[in-house]
């Protein structure tokens, strides 16, 4: 049984007629770390969304269920949905400079969903938060928790962030590019970081990425999205020695090698994305027949 | 250390400032035509009775002879006296500055609480007709100037409804008990709540003609800056960890979308005092507004310079309370 079962999920920008994302299936196991790459604008950031329901207000869900836990996220009340989403999910977002609020200091910031939403007393939430911070590596939790984020640089604030997601033991924890918007060289602690953290805690990790090395390094199996459509659900070794369709097969061949760095690189090309597109349009048809 | 190099920084801009007001005030209402003493003497007296008077009160001299004179005695904490009520203009001013004051802010407080309210609901409902109703609100609240609101105002409670007073400050017939002419506070402190809702009765029709256009400003500015907040990644992530719409906005979004609206409050406050100059003058109501327009028609110079100085002196202290109180809530200014 997946502890996340992503079913037919459908949406599209209100009033507009295209779809963002074309009932989309995926499941995540408990435990499991799947990736979920696409280019940008592949509907691939929207999943998350939908699963946290933070989609903007211009886009509403047309049809599918969201399956948490065994229950439907999408036939809840919004209110119960959010404090169910609050327990059980966390978000490791993808800018760490605009993910926490300036006005306030970071300890609160790291308890406030212990004390508000799960109801722990502030000295437990205060003690989980400092050994949290000492997990990710932060020196002196107690100076950091007072300090406000902009007296910290972006890789201690991504670790926070990383920290705070762990904080109230969720069972999945959506990663929404994390390392995009870090130095390359902090990039690689802070991918280390996460797998550590997640192994340590058996969490369930769906890692949105347009990184397919990252994919490589950290997950376990990965769905590929193109145009809101899921074109390929493989586990890594058969995603990485034979991608199943033309798309992720030209997506592979574009992606640069670590172990040949100076190899020529060949572009996605226009045959492969042209005949992707008729076939996630006839599945579309089909769809609506 | 910094926070009071640039306070004592702040205050020397301030005393040029003052300065410049002082200067441009004195001369310029001694350039414009109309005669104090003409206003003063009965008709028909003659040469010699204006050119006694004329010399009395020193307007014989020439301009800049006048201005050392009136500038050496303000050192002094001297502000000369009125020609028409021959007591001194700094008693006058300071007898009449608590009840614009009290205006003001009790202004204040009202366009705070309705703009704010008007924000915060706009943002929570954003997208819906109520916003809508909001944003049609604030337009017309702009596009009416606070003194048409206060004879519409009059119109609706004093004469079609009349639940509030009109006119004045307090019911005269009223013994008042007061050590000081900050009335309304003063009877809050003293627990005399009947004198206390006699005179916001008094008070709050002009308070409300001048907050509705504040109001309007505060309620757009905050609203637009609420909804960019609302957008930002930090409200997104406290959203994920299970608060509530009106928790995140309140909690995550407010503190910092309230930053910009503030500077603006500040000046759109001194905006406010300046209303009410005719405001008071409409209501009949006893502050240095409507003490000003008496001043002015009857050409009492003295009286005028002091009222215009100590406007400035409001105005500059507001600004400075507005960026005193912005460092204080913005933690990057506080530690930088």
């Amino acid at each position: 049984m997946s502890y996340l079962s992503i079913r037919n999920l459908s949406a599209r920008l209100k009033g507009r007629p295209d779809q963002i994302l074309r009932r989309v299936s995926l499941e995540v196991a408990a435990g499991e770390v799947r990736g979920l790459v696409g280019e940008s604008g592949a509907g691939k950031s929207m999943i998350g969304k939908a699963i946290l329901g933070t989609l903007p207000q211009s886009v509403e869900i047309t049809g599918g269920q969201i399956i948490l836990d065994g229950t439907d996220l999408l036939a809840l009340p919004a209110a119960q949905r959010r404090t169910l989403i609050g327990a059980k999910c966390a978000l490791i977002p993808q800018d760490p400079l605009t993910a926490l609020n300036p006005s306030r200091r970071i300890g609160p910031q790291i308890t406030n969903r212990l004390v508000d939403i799960l109801h722990w007393s502030r000295a437990d939430a205060e003690k989980r938060a400092r050994d949290l911070l000492a997990e990710v590596q932060i020196p002196d939790p107690e100076r950091v928790m007072r300090s406000y984020p902009h007296e910290l640089s972006g890789g201690m604030r991504q670790r926070i962030l990383i920290a705070s997601a762990f904080a109230a033991e969720p069972k999945l924890i959506i990663a929404d590019e994390p390392t995009t918007a870090l130095d390359v060289t902090v990039q690689k602690q802070i991918l280390k970081l996460i797998a550590a953290m997640q192994a340590r805690h058996g969490t369930a990790l769906l890692f949105v990425t347009h990184d397919l090395g990252v994919v490589s390094k950290v997950c376990q199996s990965l769905s590929v999205l193109y145009a809101g459509y899921v074109l390929e659900d493989s586990t890594i070794p058969e995603f990485f020695h034979a991608p199943k369709h033309p798309y992720s097969r030209a997506l592979l061949a574009a992606t640069p090698k670590y172990t040949d760095p100076d190899g020529s690189l060949t572009p996605v090309s226009d045959a492969v994305i042209a005949a992707t597109r008729a076939e996630v349009e006839a599945a579309d048809r089909s769809a609506h027949v | 250390m910094q926070f009071l190099q640039s306070v004592l920084l702040r205050l020397c801009t301030t005393l040029i400032t003052l300065a410049g007001v002082a200067v441009i005030v004195f001369f310029v209402i001694r350039v414009v035509p109309g005669n104090p003493i003409a206003m003063m003497l009965p008709p028909g007296a003659t040469e010699a009775d204006v050119a006694r008077l004329t010399a009395l009160y020193g307007l014989d001299k020439s301009i800049p002879q006048q201005f050392l004179i009136w500038l050496s005695g303000v050192v002094q904490g001297d502000f000369g006296t009125s020609i028409t009520t021959k007591q001194p203009v700094l008693q006058l001013v300071l007898s009449r500055l608590p009840a614009t004051l009290e205006l003001s802010v009790m202004a204040l407080i009202i366009a705070i609480i309705i703009g704010g309210f008007m924000a915060l609901t706009g943002t929570r409902l954003r997208g819906s007709k109520t916003e809508a109703a909001i944003d049609i609100g604030n337009g017309m609240a702009l596009s009416v100037p606070d003194f048409l609101w206060g004879l519409i105002l009059i119109l609706a409670f004093g004469v079609l409804i009349p639940i509030f007073h009109i006119s004045g400050r307090v019911t005269p017939s009223l013994p008042l008990p007061f050590s000081t002419n900050f009335y309304l506070t003063e009877s809050l402190l003293r627990l005399r709540f009947d004198l206390w809702l006699d005179i916001a009765a008094h008070m709050f029709m002009p308070a409300l003609a001048l907050a509705i256009p504040l109001a309007a400003i505060i309620s757009q500015l905050l609203k637009q800056s609420l909804k960019e907040t609302m957008h930002l990644d930090y409200v997104t992530l406290a959203r994920t960890k299970g608060y509530s719409e009106t928790h995140v906005i309140l909690r995550e979004a407010l503190p910092n979308a309230i930053l910009p609206t503030l500077t603006l409050v500040g000046v759109q406050f001194t905006f406010l005092i300046g209303g009410t100059v005719i405001i008071e003058r409409l209501f009949s109501y006893e502050g240095l507004g409507n003490m000003a327009i008496d001043a002015v028609i009857n050409r009492d110079l003295p009286l005028i310079q002091g009222i215009v100085i100590l406007f400035a002196v409001i105005f500059t202290g507001v600004n400075l309370l507005v960026d005193l109180t912005y460092a204080a809530l913005n933690p990057r200014l506080r530690h930088a």
